[in-house]
This record gives C-alpha cells, sequence and structure tokens, in this order.
C-alpha cells in the first residue's frame, strides 16, 4: 500500500512539472506583452517604450526565457506563483482568496449531480414501463448536450427577472448559490446518470443477481443491496474526474452569474494575457485534478478490493 | 464565448420585447434628496482603484468620485474652472502654473490639501512610470514644483505645456493623501487611496463589488456641481457584471439602478422598459484609419482621399453602433473642446472616390479591385478587439471600400500586441481611437517628434501641433487647432469613421447621473428618489 502511494505521489509530482512546464512554453510563446495591454490602457494608447522597459524589467520579463522558466519553477516549488500582472497581487493570494467561493459553487453542484444523477439511474433502471425507462435514459444524453451558458442564461431569465425569486449577481449568501449551481450541476449529474445506468445494467445482466432474487430479495433491495455497490466504482471514477470539468464549468458559470471565484480570474487572466495567473490557475487545476483522482483511486479499493492488485488502470494522471 | 452569450441574450430578449409594451416613463426631478444607496453595474474589474495609475472606464467611473482636481472642466463649454484651485497665473509662455488653493479641503485623513500636497502628488507622479502612462504624459517636461506659500503651489516645466491646464482637471492628476503617496502602486491599486472627494473608499472585492461612502463633513467641490458640500448619495455600490445580458435584466427587474456599457442590441429593451438611455461621445480622437504613410500605397494622398470618400459614415452608424453615436465630422469628436465641424468633407461620395482614383491610374481589375503597374490596391487593417463594435464595422467597411474597387485585408491582434504591432510598422490602416477632453492629443498621436507610429512626415502639420502644445492663449490656440483638424482632413492624413459614444442606462428614479468633460461619471450631484 505504501509502496502504491509512493508511487501515486510521484506521478502527481510529474503532473504538476508537466502542467507548469507545457503552459509556461505556450504562455510565452504567444505574441504579445502582458504588461502592454495593461500599460496602454487596453488598446487605447501607445505606451513610451523606455517605460515599459522599466516595467518589464520590474516582473524579471527582461531575463532569457530559460533563467525565466527556472526561476519560476523553483519559486513554484515553494509556492510562490509570482504577482498578478495587473494588480501585483501575489498570485497564491488571488487563488486562495477566490477558492471558497468556488469550493462552495462546486462542491453543491457536485452534490446536486450526485443526488440528482444517482437518482434518475435508479429510476430509470428500476421503472418497470420500458417506455418510461427508456424516456428516463435519454434525458443524461440531453443533459450533456446543452450548453452551460445556455442553461445559466435561461435560468436567469426565468428565475431571477421575471420571477424574481433569485438574486441574478454576487456571491451573496446561499440564495446566490442555488441558480449557479443548479447551471453546473446537470451536465454533470447527466453524466454520472449515464454512467450509472449504464453499469447498472450489466451488473443486473449478473450471474450474482439472479441468485439474489432466487432467495427472495425484491428488486430494490436487489438494486440498492447488491448491484450499486458494484455499478458505484465506474461512476465514483467518473465523478472524480469531473473535478476537471466542475473547475471548466465554473470559468463559464462566474462569468454569467457575476461571482467571484477561481474560473472567473482564469476568465480574467487569459483575456488579458496576465501570464503568471494563467499558470497559476493551470497549476491549481493540476493540483486539483491529482488529489481527486489520488483520493478515487484510495476509495474504490474500498468498494471493490480487487482493485489495488491491478497496475493504477484508473489514474486520472494523462489529463 | 461572449458573441455567443450575447447572441443568446439577444435571442431571450426577443421574447421579452414583445411581453413590455409601454413607453418610458417621464420622471419629474423635483427637490433633490439626500441618502440611499446607486447600484451601479460595470462591466470589468480592473484591479486597480488608483485614479494616478488606471486607465480603464470601469475604474475610472470608480476613482474619479475618491479624488478632487485643481481644476474641472466643463462639459458643455470645454472651460477650465475652479475646484481645489480658486484660480490660477500662467507665466513664462505657459512654462510656469501657479495654483492658488482654496482654505479648509482636507483629505479625508483629515491632512490639508496644501501646497505640499500638490507638490508630493506631481514629484511621485513620475515614480509610478508605466503605470501612470496618462499622469506622466501630462507632466512631460515637468521641472518642479514651489511651494511659494501653505495654498499656493507654483509648478515649472522646462517648455511650455499648454495642455497641462486641462490635464489638473482628470482624474489622472487627481491628488491623493500623503499616506497614499507613501504606499507602493501595487498597494494603492487593491487597498483604494485617500483622496479628498465626495466620497470615501468603503469596500472592495475582486470580481465582484467596490462600495464607495459619502464623506460627511465635505463642504467644497468644484464650481460645476449643483451645491457645494457633501453628495446626496449615503453610499455607491458598484457591481461587476461582465455579462451584457445579465446588466440589462438585473436594471429592468430593478435589482441595480444603473448601467455602464449599454450594447446597442440592448438599447431598444431599456427603451421599451422605461429605462433612460443616457449618451454622450467620448471626446478625442474618434474611432479612425490610421494610415501608414511610410507604405507605399497608403503614403499616397490620393488613395487616402479616396479611402475617405467611399466611406459611408453614416450607414456605419446606422448599421453598427447605437442610435446615440454619430459619425466623425473631423479628427476630434464633437465634444472635444476646439473641436471644427469639417462634416462637408467627410460625405460618402462614390463618384469622387473613383475620379480620383481613375485620375490616378488605378484600373479596376477582373476581381474588382483596382490595380496600377501590376500592384493592386489591396491594404492590410489591422485591429484590436478593445470593442464589440470594431469587427462588425471594419466588415462593414470593407464592403463599402470594395464597392470602391479597393480592397481591405483585416488582420485581428491582440491588445498586449498594440505598442508592437505600431512600431513594426505592418500594416497599411490601424483602427483605433484615443478619449481626451484636449486638442493636444493630435500632437501626442501625431507628431513627429514622439513616437510617431503613422510615420506622418508633414512640417506644416507639425508646426502647428508644436505651436498650439506652446499657445496659452485660449482663442489662438482655438485657430491653430482648427488649422491642424483642416490639413489632416484634407490630406487625409488620418482617415475619421465614427465618434465612440459612451452610453449608460438609467432608472428612471435616478437623477443628475451626469457624465463630466471626457464622457466618465461624475456621481457628486446624483440622487435618487423614493
Amino acid at each position: 500500500m505504501i509502496r502504491y502511494l509512493l508511487r501515486r505521489l510521484l506521478q502527481a509530482v510529474f503532473v504538476l512539472w508537466a502542467a507548469y512546464t507545457v503552459s509556461f512554453a505556450i504562455l510565452y510563446l504567444l505574441p504579445g506583452d502582458p504588461l502592454e495591454a495593461m500599460a496602454t490602457a487596453g488598446g487605447e494608447n501607445p505606451v513610451d517604450p523606455a517605460q515599459l522597459a522599466a516595467l518589464r524589467h520590474e516582473y524579471g520579463f527582461d531575463q532569457p526565457i530559460i533563467v525565466q522558466y527556472a526561476q519560476g519553477l523553483a519559486h513554484a516549488a515553494t509556492g510562490n506563483l509570482g504577482k498578478s500582472v495587473s494588480t501585483g497581487t501575489p498570485v497564491t493570494t488571488m487563488i486562495v482568496q477566490a477558492l471558497p467561493q468556488t469550493l462552495q459553487l462546486t462542491s453543491f453542484a457536485l452534490l446536486l449531480a450526485l443526488v440528482f444523477g444517482v437518482a434518475l439511474a435508479l429510476a430509470a433502471t428500476l421503472a418497470r414501463r420500458r417506455w418510461l425507462s427508456q424516456f428516463l435514459l435519454s434525458l443524461p444524453g440531453v443533459g450533456v448536450s446543452i450548453p452551460t451558458f445556455w442553461v445559466g442564461l435561461v435560468l436567469v431569465q426565468i428565475v431571477s427577472f421575471r420571477l424574481r425569486l433569485l438574486p441574478a449577481l454576487g456571491n451573496d449568501g446561499f440564495a446566490s448559490v442555488i441558480l449557479p449551481a443548479i447551471t453546473l450541476a446537470i451536465p454533470l449529474g447527466a453524466q454520472i446518470a449515464q454512467v450509472l445506468a449504464k453499469s447498472l445494467q450489466v451488473e443486473l445482466a449478473e450471474a450474482y443477481v439472479e441468485t439474489a432474487k432466487a432467495k427472495g430479495a425484491g428488486p430494490v433491495r436487489v438494486q440498492l443491496g447488491h448491484a450499486l455497490r458494484n455499478a458505484a466504482v465506474p461512476a465514483l471514477t467518473v465523478s472524480g474526474l469531473v473535478i476537471g470539468q466542475l473547475l471548466a464549468g465554473s470559468v463559464v458559470v462566474e462569468t454569467v452569474f457575476s461571482r467571484d471565484g477561481v474560473g472567473r480570474i482564469t476568465a480574467m487572466a487569459v483575456a488579458s494575457q496576465n501570464i503568471p495567473l494563467v499558470q497559476g490557475v493551470v497549476l491549481f487545476g493540476a493540483l486539483a485534478y491529482v488529489l481527486a483522482s489520488l483520493l478515487v483511486d484510495l476509495v474504490n479499493p474500498v468498494l471493490d478490493p480487487r482493485i489495488v492488485r491491478a497496475p493504477a488502470r484508473l489514474t486520472g494522471a494523462t489529463g | 464565448m461572449n458573441k455567443l452569450t450575447t447572441a443568446g441574450v439577444s435571442l431571450l430578449l426577443l421574447g421579452s420585447l414583445a411581453a413590455c409594451g409601454g413607453g418610458a416613463s417621464g420622471s419629474t426631478d423635483g427637490p433633490p434628496k439626500a441618502g440611499g444607496t446607486l447600484r451601479l453595474a460595470i462591466t470589468s474589474d480592473a484591479g486597480c482603484v488608483d485614479p494616478q495609475q488606471t486607465t480603464s472606464n470601469d475604474a475610472i467611473y470608480v476613482s474619479r468620485q475618491l479624488v478632487d482636481s485643481l481644476t474641472d472642466q466643463d462639459p458643455v463649454t470645454g472651460k477650465i474652472v475652479p475646484w481645489l484651485a480658486t484660480s490660477w497665473d500662467i507665466a513664462d509662455g505657459g512654462k510656469s502654473y501657479t495654483f492658488h488653493l482654496r482654505k479648509g479641503a482636507t483629505f479625508s485623513d483629515n491632512t490639508p490639501v496644501d501646497a505640499q500636497a500638490v507638490k508630493e502628488n506631481f514629484d511621485n507622479v513620475r515614480n509610478l512610470g508605466a503605470k501612470a502612462a496618462l499622469a506622466t504624459s501630462y507632466l512631460s517636461g515637468y521641472a518642479g514644483t514651489t511651494v511659494v506659500d501653505p495654498l499656493t503651489a507654483k509648478v515649472t516645466f522646462s517648455k511650455p505645456n499648454a495642455q497641462f491646464l486641462q490635464a489638473t482637471s482628470t482624474f489622472s492628476l487627481g491628488l491623493v493623501a500623503k499616506a497614499s503617496i507613501a504606499k507602493t502602486s501595487d498597494q494603492r491599486c487593491t487597498g483604494g487611496v485617500i483622496g479628498s472627494g465626495p466620497f470615501v473608499f468603503q469596500s472592495y472585492q475582486p470580481n465582484q463589488q467596490v462600495v464607495l461612502a459619502k464623506r460627511p463633513g465635505y463642504n467644497w467641490g468644484s464650481s460645476l456641481w449643483k451645491r457645494p458640500g457633501a453628495a446626496y448619495l449615503d453610499k455607491i455600490v458598484y457591481s461587476i457584471v461582465p455579462e451584457s445580458g445579465v446588466r440589462t435584466g438585473s436594471l429592468q427587474s430593478g435589482q441595480l439602478d444603473a448601467i455602464a456599457s449599454v450594447g446597442p442590441q440592448d438599447e431598444p429593451t431599456l427603451r421599451s422598459a422605461g429605462i433612460h438611455i443616457q449618451a454622450r461621445p467620448n471626446p478625442g480622437v474618434v474611432f479612425a484609419l490610421s494610415a501608414n504613410h511610410a507604405r507605399p500605397l497608403t503614403g499616397d494622398p490620393v488613395v487616402r482621399q479616396a479611402i475617405s470618400a467611399a466611406i459611408n459614415r453614416q450607414e456605419v452608424v446606422d448599421t453598427v453602433y447605437t442610435k446615440e453615436t454619430k459619425p466623425a465630422t473631423s479628427i476630434l469628436a464633437s465634444t472635444t473642446p476646439d473641436y471644427l465641424n469639417l462634416g462637408a468633407q467627410l460625405k460618402f461620395d462614390a463618384a469622387k472616390a473613383a475620379s480620383l482614383l481613375d485620375a490616378a491610374g488605378w484600373k479596376l481589375g477582373p476581381d474588382k479591385i483596382r490595380a496600377k503597374n501590376g500592384v493592386q490596391l489591396q491594404l492590410v487593417t489591422v485591429w484590436f478587439p478593445n470593442l464589440g463594435t470594431n469587427q462588425p464595422a471594419l466588415e462593414l467597411i470593407q464592403q463599402q471600400l470594395k464597392a470602391a474597387g479597393i480592397g481591405l485585408t483585416l488582420q485581428q491582434r491582440q491588445i498586449s500586441q498594440l505598442t508592437a504591432v505600431l512600431k513594426s510598422g505592418n500594416f497599411d490602416l490601424s483602427w483605433g481611437n484615443t478619449t481626451r477632453a484636449d486638442p493636444d492629443l493630435l500632437r501626442t498621436s501625431f507628431s513627429t517628434a514622439l513616437n510617431n507610429y503613422y510615420k506622418i512626415s508633414s512640417p506644416q502639420l507639425e508646426t502647428l501641433l508644436q505651436k498650439q502644445a506652446a499657445q496659452i492663449d485660449p482663442a489662438a490656440r482655438q485657430q491653430l487647432v482648427a488649422q491642424a483638424q483642416t490639413l489632416i482632413i484634407q490630406q487625409a492624413d488620418v482617415i475619421p469613421v465614427v465618434e465612440l459614444t459612451t452610453v449608460i442606462g438609467v432608472s428612471p428614479k435616478v437623477h443628475q447621473l451626469n457624465f463630466e468633460a471626457s464622457s466618465r461619471l461624475q456621481l457628486h450631484d446624483t440622487w435618487i428618489s423614493a
């Protein structure tokens, strides 16, 4: 078990290093200069080259690329991700400050997605009537394919602007998190429902289910007591992978609902080519991903003791 | 994503349009009432609430309220009038400015607004460097400030600096307390500054909101204000709302009182919901195609004049911009002091464009693009995505010029490449504008003595630009600026197209939400009726 953990930790470090290196390469290959974007008033006034040079020096952007890379990597290893080009605030501080908002949103969304995803899968496989089962099974497909920003705007339009039930913007208490969380939960819940329904169907066709039925277990007991436990493994793995999707979704959702959070910071950083900040959120995303798949890998053997023998077939480390 | 979202909102709003008929409800102003909170949506979080550093409109809407300036500028006449300075003397042909400050004004930490504060502010602007690009350019040639007595400050320059007086009215040279000057530029950005203005900084939550509170005991102010003394509003809450559809819906449903940056697609919806639409052209250099004079095609005045004649400015306005936008009638916008109406020379005239090009030997080729000596009249046009209207406007201009046999190759560049692209000179035409309520902008944009990105080499124009910069007599300066505008339009050195217009949506219960001279917001007089 310890060897297994060590190997996973090494993989995690490798993923973080790769995320840093690839994002560094891409960002520095892009044409344009983030300091200039800031100093030129968003594209109005060309700036004095001498002043710009002084600014580049202040941010260390005048050093050779390889030196910038090595220094940045060394600093990143100690948790120092540099400072935002537009405000001078340390990137780590910005992410740490925005994180609670995003955690609140994404954890509520994940909860909604799990509850409704599992409920839908169970309802679909339990349904006696074939048409009802088919209808319920077709819902996840719809949920996965409708664009998040569209769902968000429709919800805001109806619930907030027409019915005036919930606020359309801000991070002001629980009421303000409901609409964004629903928006974010729909594609995730749909995905969980899809995978779980599929594996439930597979499990229900297994011999042990027949045995259970022969012993007199009712359909609900067969589902919840026997099949669900086995069917949960693929669904749980998917839930681990959705961490990435939650973060990506929060970029759109936090912008549509005018919320602060890591997603909003990402959108802003990309738009203004704020290199240290973009790298910071990329690293943060990689870290969240690594931790989530590590957690899933640790929980899976509990559900299915056969898994730990297999060589890390469920890692999300390639993402 | 943004464009898609906007399209989504437009679709949604089509539905709501049908639902709400009815015209605008006329609101009576009545006597102003003190109290209340103004909830105003801005579009972006520039991450900096220091007026001396910021250049983003959204951030200016906030930071303008925190500081007073030495002078103010009347948005109607363009005249410079008293604010913190009750009077001033200009000497040495524009090399020395002596300001006489009013008694009793204090910063919100109770330190006095005196000559020493003026000196410390101006001395320090240079230390901010590129982070305070506007303020540093206003102080170019700054030699120093002398504290003559506690209420008299003498600012001197190494050469005449006529634009400086107007510059003292801007937010960029708004005064902050010593405690703020002592801070680093980064600390000032996120922590706010201590000013002497009618509002004080209360809180800032990144990407969410900035809150300002009324400063009790404020009993001075700009001579332009309806009454001196404390502001009417108790609080201003600026919400940062990036999606235009959400801004519009929140204003309509009463979750907000006013919104910045109303897009053309949202204007009819808001009007039909009884929202007041307020608009003012931004002073300064209008949105124009700046020709690169170092390139063979655009270096030819005939080609430039033909382009100018082939553009149907009214059609561009009607198709792309808000109803409030006006076609350009000079290189300067109509709200700029010393603007001269040259609209007659900027009329759409397809026949003139054709005859100019025919006479110069540009013959229509088989692909409907003119050519001469085997060279096609195809122009590389660079633009930057700083406004949503840029692309549709340029695509329409491209069609209009195509009809005259002139081809445009549109190339989008990133805002972060602006200076690099202009410096490289790899373009024939460049699309852009600049906002400032002083005609010296013509010099900073087109003088051969400065960056001269467009490689203009007109000694006549240069003389005019230098002379106006040193001319402190308003009437004489106006003459020079008029001549410069005429020359630019005649030679089509730059091809003006439309005036950038600031459009805001305001709930009928909000009164006196006013534009200052640079078409940004001044909220001292603003009040809310129950």
